[in-house]
């Protein structure tokens, strides 16, 4: 499989590899995939106000889900939680130019950040 | 050391220079065709052939008259099961093999059982072992065929061919063995080892592609096929078609090398297998072995690095060529059957890696992949969610994964 430059740099050097204090109300985290499908993606959201400040992942996947997920954080860090949610997987595929194959990535990086955004929402509303 | 380094064995070897040198003339200057029996273009390739035939026979116990040439073992394997299902159908139809064979023996199986042969699938052990146990008890009035791997091409685990060799003739049942991967690389003769039918490939051991051959028993039982290609009767009525002598001679060559040298490359290989074996599990936790630590290819290590993703874990050390127990090709990606026939789970699977060493392998090329390796590793699971989930002491089966492939 030949993978784009653009997966290639963000496999090689991830941008915001690592985790948030789950714990945190200002945090929202997101774990989406199985390891039998042979992709498991964590994305987290620091939100401040309805601005997420920061974001980082985790991913287990292949070169294109990391660098989905990778792409995923760059994009929604500074974003408002409404704009982020706007985000759509096609933006994924076409950023990185992902082959058919390599779709479910993006879909799973888009999964991500809802579930982030929701898990934040939800945490909010039972505070 | 030359990079991009190749640990890819079991899929195919390179052509060892004496091999190469040895067909040279079959191409040119002696190009004649086997069978044409009234010149001496005709009688030197005749001669080459010949030759080659006593070559292979010699390494693997048989007689040079029980030697079929083929294109290579997917040939040899469908003139095997097809030509003797065919040939005894009226004897019996059921047909013995098991989860872990090459596709080529799988789909076979899967073709005749459309056509009314039933056929029993016998899942191997844990390490990928058939036992011969577990065949004894498959078998039945009618079963004609016992087809069971000598080596896994993926986790390189060696089958008990003898004990089931043995248990097929006191029961009057024939043997059929793919030895693609276990001849030349692992003592194998067909009378001591009781076989009755064998296939194996020029490529996988330092010969050309596309040629191969089918041994086929002449005593003690005669065995007798159904050709499965018709044409001019060459090769005893078994597989017609103008004889590829260069490719033939490459395969003579190359099984006369092997028998020369098997010893030595046994023990060589073996020894560097174990060297990349000690150097990643030095390194790395929770390393698993695919395969029978005991009964196994010398040039086989099939390790799987949980948390980390096999395609990603490809990417990471792309200089190495080495194959993977699954492909991330689509939503829902398929794990290699043979481990699946395993049980090693859908996680495992996907994190696993076959490093395949061969005769050119160097120990310089084994560090430079064990240094790969376990950077690739270390980094991969430092970004894997799995690896995190995993060291806070979350069991991952008793996750509610949220996926729907
Ligand atoms: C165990 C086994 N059987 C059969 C085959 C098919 O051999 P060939 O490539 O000669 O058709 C292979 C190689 O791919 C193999 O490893």
């Amino acid at each position: 499989m030949a993978y784009s430059d653009k997966v290639l740099d963000h496999y090689s050097n991830p941008r915001n590899v690592g985790s948030l204090d789950k714990g945190s109300k200002d945090v929202g985290t997101g774990v989406v995939g199985a390891p039998e499908c042979g992709d498991v993606m964590k994305l987290q959201i620091q939100v401040e106000g309805d601005r997420i400040v920061d974001a980082k992942f985790k991913t287990f996947g292949c070169g294109s889900a990391i660098a989905s997920s990778s792409l995923a954080t760059e994009w929604i860090k500074g974003k408002t939680l409404d704009e982020a949610e706007k985000i759509k997987n096609t933006e994924i595929v076409e950023e990185l130019s992902l082959p058919p194959v390599k779709i479910h990535c993006s879909v799973l990086a888009e999964d991500a950040i809802k579930a982030a955004i929701s898990d934040f929402k939800n945490k909010k509303a039972s505070a | 050391m030359n990079l991009p380094i190749y640990l890819d064995y079991q899929a195919t070897t390179p052509v060892d220079p004496r091999v190469l040198e040895a067909m040279m003339p079959f191409f040119t200057n002696a190009f004649g065709n086997a069978a044409s029996r009234n010149h001496s273009f005709g009688w030197s390739a005749e001669g080459a052939v010949q030759q080659a035939r006593e070559d292979i026979a010699s390494l693997i116990g048989a007689s040079p008259k029980e030697i079929v040439f083929t294109s290579g073992s997917t040939e040899g394997i469908n003139l095997a099961i097809k030509g003797v299902a065919e040939m005894y159908a009226s004897k019996g139809k059921h047909i013995i093999t098991s989860q872990a064979e090459h596709k080529a023996v799988l789909d076979t199986c899967k073709h005749l059982e459309k056509l009314g042969h039933p056929v029993t699938y016998l899942v191997p052990d844990s390490t990928g072992r058939i036992s011969v146990e577990a065949v004894a008890e498959a078998m039945r009035e009618d079963t004609v065929l016992v087809t069971v791997m000598w080596a896994n091409n993926e986790v390189g685990t060696l089958n008990p061919i003898r004990e089931i060799g043995a248990l097929c003739h006191e029961k009057g049942v024939l043997f059929f063995t793919d030895g693609t991967q276990a001849c030349g690389k692992v003592p194998v003769d067909v009378e001591a080892d009781n076989v009755d039918l064998m296939c194996l490939s020029a490529h996988k051991i330092y010969g050309p592609k596309g040629v191969g051959c089918l041994y086929v028993r002449r005593r003690k039982p005669r065995v007798r096929l159904v050709a499965q290609i018709d044409g001019g009767g060459h090769e005893r009525g078994m597989r017609s078609g103008t004889l590829n002598v260069p490719g033939i001679v490459g395969l003579g060559k190359a099984c006369a090398i092997c028998r020369d040298e098997l010893d030595e490359s046994m023990q060589r290989l073996g020894s560097l297998r174990d060297h990349l074996e000690a150097r990643i599990t030095s390194e790395l936790d929770f390393v698993h072995l695919n395969g029978n630590k005991e009964h196994r290819l010398p040039g086989n290590s099939n390790l799987s690095f949980p948390y980390v993703e096999g395609e990603s874990l490809l990417m990471g050390i792309s200089d190495i060529a080495v194959s993977s127990g699954s492909a991330c090709t689509s939503a829902s990606l398929e794990p290699s059957h043979v481990l699946r026939s395993m049980q090693v789970g859908d996680d495992l699977a996907h994190s696993s890696i076959r490093f395949g060493i061969g005769r050119f392998t160097t120990k310089e090329e084994v560090d430079y992949a064990a240094d790969k390796v376990i950077e690739a590793v270390r980094r991969l699971r430092a970004m894997s969610p799995l690896y995190e989930m995993a060291q806070e002491g979350i069991d991952l089966a008793s996750v509610n994964w949220q996926a729907e492939h």
